[in-house]
C-alpha cells in the first residue's frame, strides 16, 4: 500500500510546485542531498515527516514529497518532539535556518537535546537571516555590517557545535552544502543515529551574505580524520572550540543516552502510534470510583 | 450562650502553611462525609511554602450546599496569629477553638493549645490530628470512622504512626465532646445514608477525569498555579491510562510538542494559568491557520501579570477570547461543577478534534481547589473518537468541502502526505498567495463555515427558576452554586438564575430569546471589567442591567450575593 506509483518515491513534488529561492542558493544542493539520503535509504514518503519553522530554509519541506509540518518562527523542535512520541514510527527531520534554530529557539535546542528524541535536525547555517533581508544572525561575525547593524554586530556568534556536545547530544556534525558528497554521507548517518542528532551545514546565501560565500567556506574549512573515536567528549570540544579553519565531519557520536520515546512505558511493549489507540474505559472508571 | 446548629454549618481551620492544614481539612472531610453529611470544601492560602496564614473552610448541611460561605460559625486557630485575617467573617454566634485572642473572641471561646498536646504525645506532628479529633468531638461525630479512616490514611507509614495518630485523635475527641457539654454545643444535622457512597473530587480532579474520559493521549505542560494541578493528575496516572505527560521546559515548548503530537495523531492537552497561555498565543493562531486540535486549560488567577498567584478570577476571558494574531474559530467552555467539568473537558477535547479548532475550558483557582462531594453513577461515558481518516492517494489536507472541515489525516496512516502550513496555503497544505482565490475559500472554511457549525451545537445556558421571572441573574463558570444559592435565599419567584458553559460561540438567536422578557439582568462576574456582560451585549445585543463585579482576588460568598442581587 505504502509508496505507491502516484506518490514517487524519489520524493520529488509536482512540477506547478513553485520555488522561491534565489538562483545558486546553498539551499538547492542541501534539498537534493536530503532527497538523496532518503531515497537511498529507499524510505516510504508516507513515513517520513519534514518539520521546520519560518524562513527560507524553513521552505525545504514544500520541495520534498512526504509529511510536513512547516510552523512557527523558531518552533520545529518542540513541533518535531511531539510528532515522534506521538508515533516513534515516523522518521522525523528537521529542516531550518541558523535564525530559527539558534536564535528564536534557541531555548528549544538546549531541551531538546536534553530530552533526546530520535530525531534529526539539519540546519541551514547562512550566517545570517535571509527571508527578512540581510540582519544578522546568532551566527553573524562579529563586526558585520548589515541594515539594522550599521555600525557591526556587536554580539560574539554562538557556537552550536560546542553547545549540543556540551549537552550531551548523541550526534553533533557539521557538513557543507558546497560538498554536497560528504554531506549525504553525514545526513545519512545522523538519521540512523539513535537520538537526537544535530548536523550544523553551512549554506551560503548568494544574496544577503557576501562574506560566507562558496568559496570562503571552502577556505575556511577542513575534514577532521575518520578514524578519530567520535565518543571522545574532550576531544570532540577541542575540535568544536577551533576557529582557525573550522572543522568538518562528525565531531561527537555516542549511543549511552535513552531517548524520549525509550523511556515511554507503553512503548516498551507496544509499538502502536497514538492514533490508534483505544482509552481503557475500566481503568478510568476504577479511578474514579476510588476517589471516595 | 447556646450553639443549637441544625442544617449548615461552616468551620474555618486557620494557620500557617505547613502546618497540615489540608491534612486536617482533607480528615474532616472524609470522615464527616462517611457520617452521611453532606460536605464541600474551600481552601485559600497564601504563595508561600511556609508561614503566612491558609485556611479551609468546610461546609457541612444536611442539603447538599457546594458554594462558599463567609460567616463562620466554628473558627479553628492553629496560630496565634490568625484571627486579624478573618475577623470580617465573624459573627457573634462564632464559636472559637483554639487559640484565644480577646480583642476578637466574643462568646463562645474554647482554649486549647493542640501543640502541647501534640508535644505530649510524641511531636508537633500531631497537632493538626488532635484538632482534628476535638471538632470531631465538638460536633458530636463518630469517633470510629475517623480512627478508621487514619488507620487507612497512614497504612504505608506504619503501625506506630497509625497509632500515635489515633491517640492524638482520641484526647482531641474527648476535649471536644466535653467542650460540647460545657458550653452547650449542640450539632444536629441530619445524616443521610446515601452520601456515604457518594465520591470525593477537587474542581481539578473532575477536569482531569473529563480527559481521560475523552481519551488524552498527550499532555505537555510548564507548573503554574492554578492550572498546575491537570498537569500533576495526568502525571500521576500517565502509566496505567497510557499517556505520555511531559512537563515542558516553558509554555511555548508545551503548546507547540502539544501540536506535533496532535498532527500526528494524539488527543492533545495543555494546562496552564493566564501568564502561561500569554506565552502560548502564538500557537493558538498557529492552530487556528493548520486546523490542528488541541484544548487548553486554564485556572485563572488574579493578574495582572503574576498577580496574586494563589487567589481565584475570572479575569481571561477576553484573553482567551482574542489570543493568537489573525482571524479565526475556536470555542469556550466554563463548568461550574465537578460534573459539568468532567462532560466539558471531554467535550472540548472532542469539539477540537471533530470541528479542528482549538478549545479552551477555563476554570480558576477557587474551582480547581474545592472539593466536592458527587454522585459516583453521574460520570457517565464520553465521547472518545478521534476523528481521523485512513488517507488515500490524493489526500488533501485542506479539501474544501460543503461545511468547512476536511477529513483529518495523520502522517503513515494510509497512502496519503499530510502536509500542513503556518502560511496561507492551498488544499494540499502549500504556500500560496493567491488573494483572489484560496485566500477567501480558505477563510470561509476556517472562520465563517466553521462558526456556523458550532453555534448550531451551542451548549444553551442552564435556566433555574421560572422562565419568565422579571429578574435574570447571569452568571459563567465557577460562580454557579454561589449565585443559585443566594438567588434561592431571597425567596423571590421573579428571579431567576442563567448559567453559561458555552461561553464562546454564542447562538445570537436563541440566546436573545431567553433574555427577550427580562425586566432586569444582572451579570455576576469575578473580574473589574464585566468581560462576559460585554461579550453578551457584543455578540447577542443583551444588556445588563446592572454588574455584580468582584475582582480582590477573593471568590463570591452567598451572603454578600445576597445583599448585592436584591
Ligand atoms: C515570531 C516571528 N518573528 C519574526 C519573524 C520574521 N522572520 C521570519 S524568518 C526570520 C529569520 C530567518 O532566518 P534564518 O532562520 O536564518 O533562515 P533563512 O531565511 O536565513 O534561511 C525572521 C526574523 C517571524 N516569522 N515570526
Ligand atoms: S535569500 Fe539567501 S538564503 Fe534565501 S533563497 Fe536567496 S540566497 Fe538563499
Amino acid at each position: 500500500m505504502i509508496g505507491s506509483a502516484h506518490i514517487k518515491k524519489n520524493f520529488t513534488v509536482p512540477a506547478s510546485v513553485d520555488c522561491q529561492w534565489c538562483p545558486g542558493c546553498g539551499n538547492f544542493p542541501i534539498l537534493q542531498t536530503i532527497k538523496n539520503v532518503l531515497q537511498e535509504k529507499d524510505l516510504a514518503p508516507q513515513d517520513v515527516t519534514l518539520v521546520s519553522g519560518i524562513g527560507q530554509a524553513a521552505k525545504l519541506p514544500q520541495y520534498i514529497e512526504c509529511n510536513y509540518f512547516n510552523g512557527l518562527h523558531g518552533r520545529a523542535l518542540p513541533v518535531a518532539t511531539g510528532v515522534k512520541i506521538a508515533n516513534p514510527s515516523q522518521t522525523v527531520i528537521v529542516t531550518s535556518g541558523d535564525g530559527d534554530v539558534y536564535g528564536e529557539g534557541g531555548n528549544h535546542l538546549i531541551h531538546a537535546i536534553r530530552r533526546n528524541p530520535n530525531i534529526t535536525v539539519i540546519v541551514h547555517n547562512n550566517m545570517i537571516y535571509g527571508l527578512t533581508k540581510g540582519q544578522a544572525s546568532p551566527t553573524t561575525a562579529e563586526g558585520t555590517v548589515t541594515p539594522t547593524q550599521p555600525y557591526g554586530v556587536i554580539d560574539s556568534p554562538i557556537n552550536p557545535i560546542a553547545l549540543a556536545i556540551s549537552l550531551d547530544a548523541p550526534f553533533v556534525a557539521r557538513a557543507n552544502a558546497g560538498d554536497p558528497l560528504v554531506a549525504q554521507k553525514i545526513i545519512s548517518q545522523a538519521i540512523d543515529h539513535k537520538g537526537f542528532s544535530l548536523v550544523d551545514i553551512f549554506q551560503p546565501c548568494v544574496v544577503f551574505n557576501k562574506i560566507n560565500t562558496y568559496q570562503w567556506f571552502k577556505d575556511h574549512t577542513y575534514y577532521m580524520e575518520e578514524d578519530r573515536d567520535v565518543t571522545d567528549r574532550t576531544e570532540a570540544f577541542r575540535h568544536a572550540t577551533e576557529t582557525d579553519r573550522l572543522p568538518l565531519g562528525i565531531f561527537y557520536a555516542h549511543t549511552r543516552r535513552k531517548t524520549f520515546e525509550e523511556s515511554v512505558d507503553f512503548y516498551k511493549t507496544d509499538r502502536q502510534p497514538m492514533y490508534l489507540r483505544g482509552i481503557n474505559c475500566a481503568i478510568r472508571n476504577a479511578l474514579i470510583a476510588s476517589q471516595k | 450562650m447556646a450553639h443549637h446548629i441544625v442544617d449548615d454549618l461552616s468551620i474555618v481551620i486557620a494557620g500557617q502553611a505547613g502546618q497540615g492544614i489540608q491534612s486536617v481539612a482533607h480528615l474532616l472531610a472524609h470522615v464527616l462525609k462517611l457520617q452521611g453529611f453532606h460536605v464541600f470544601a474551600t481552601a485559600e492560602y497564601m504563595s508561600r511554602v511556609r508561614g503566612g496564614i491558609n485556611s479551609t473552610t468546610i461546609r457541612i448541611s444536611n442539603e447538599k450546599r457546594d458554594a462558599f460561605r463567609s460567616t463562620i460559625d466554628l473558627f479553628v486557630s492553629l496560630d496565634a496569629r490568625s484571627f486579624a485575617f478573618y475577623k470580617h467573617r465573624f459573627t457573634e454566634n462564632t464559636m472559637f477553638l483554639g487559640f484565644r485572642d480577646d480583642a476578637f473572641c466574643e462568646d463562645c471561646v474554647m482554649e486549647v493549645n493542640f501543640a502541647s498536646i501534640a508535644q505530649s504525645i510524641g511531636g508537633i506532628v500531631y497537632a493538626n490530628t488532635v484538632s482534628a479529633g476535638a471538632i470531631l468531638g465538638l460536633i458530636g461525630a463518630d469517633e470510629k470512622h475517623a480512627r478508621e479512616f487514619l488507620r487507612n490514611f497512614f497504612v504505608k507509614k506504619g503501625k506506630e504512626v497509625i497509632a500515635k495518630n489515633q491517640e492524638a485523635l482520641s484526647r482531641g475527641f474527648k476535649m471536644g465532646t466535653h467542650f460540647a457539654f460545657s458550653h452547650d454545643v449542640h450539632v444536629a444535622i441530619k445524616a443521610k445514608e446515601a452520601v456515604k457512597d457518594d465520591l470525593f473530587m477537587s474542581g481539578i480532579d473532575a477536569v482531569g477525569f473529563g480527559a481521560l474520559a475523552a481519551g488524552v493521549d498527550f499532555c505537555a505542560s510548564y507548573p503554574m498555579s492554578p492550572g498546575t494541578g491537570l498537569l500533576t493528575f495526568l502525571a500521576q496516572h500517565s502509566k496505567e491510562c497510557r499517556m505520555v505527560v511531559e512537563q515542558a521546559t516553558d509554555e511555548i515548548e508545551a503548546v507547540n510538542m502539544a501540536l506535533g503530537a496532535s498532527y500526528a495523531g494524539a488527543r492533545s492537552i495543555v494546562t496552564t494559568s493566564g501568564g502561561g497561555f500569554d506565552l502560548m498565543c502564538e500557537s493558538v493562531s498557529l492552530a487556528g491557520m493548520i486546523e490542528t486540535p488541541i484544548t487548553f486549560h486554564i485556572g485563572q488567577r488574579p493578574g495582572p501579570s503574576t498577580g496574586l498567584p494563589t487567589r481565584t478570577a475570572q479575569e481571561d476571558l477576553d484573553l482567551v477570547l482574542y489570543a493568537g494574531h489573525g482571524e479565526f474559530m475556536r470555542a469556550i467552555f466554563a463548568p461550574g461543577t465537578p460534573l459539568q467539568a468532567y462532560a466539558l473537558t471531554a467535550h472540548a477535547l472532542d469539539v477540537a478534534d471533530k470541528y479542528q479548532i482549538p478549545t479552551f475550558v477555563l476554570t480558576d483557582q477557587y474551582f480547581v481547589d474545592a472539593l466536592h462531594k458527587v454522585e459516583k453513577n453521574d460520570f457517565v461515558e464520553q465521547n472518545n473518537a478521534k476523528h481521523i481518516v485512513e488517507t488515500s492517494r490524493d489526500y488533501k489536507r485542506y479539501a474544501l468541502s460543503e461545511n468547512g472541515i476536511s477529513d483529518r489525516g495523520v502522517p503513515g496512516f494510509g497512502d496519503g502526505l499530510v502536509r500542513v502550513d503556518s502560511d496561507e496555503h492551498d488544499e494540499d497544505g502549500r504556500i500560496t498567495e493567491d488573494t483572489r482565490g484560496l485566500r477567501m475559500r480558505m477563510m470561509d472554511k476556517r472562520l465563517f463555515k466553521r462558526r456556523e457549525l458550532l453555534e448550531s451545537c451551542m451548549i444553551m445556558p442552564e435556566v433555574s427558576g421560572k422562565k419568565s421571572a422579571k429578574n435574570l441573574v447571569v452568571c459563567w463558570g465557577s460562580t454557579r452554586n454561589t449565585v443559585l444559592e443566594a438567588v434561592e435565599n431571597l425567596c423571590d419567584k421573579e428571579y431567576a438564575v442563567v448559567h453559561f458553559t458555552q461561553l464562546f460561540p454564542l447562538d445570537k438567536k436563541k440566546i436573545k430569546k431567553i433574555f427577550a422578557k427580562a425586566g432586569k439582568v444582572i451579570v455576576v462576574e469575578n473580574n473589574a471589567t464585566g468581560q462576559f456582560a460585554n461579550l453578551l451585549k457584543k455578540e447577542c445585543d443583551v444588556t445588563a442591567d446592572k454588574n455584580i463585579l468582584k475582582w480582590n482576588g477573593e471568590p463570591f460568598s452567598v451572603e454578600e450575593l445576597i445583599v448585592q442581587i436584591k
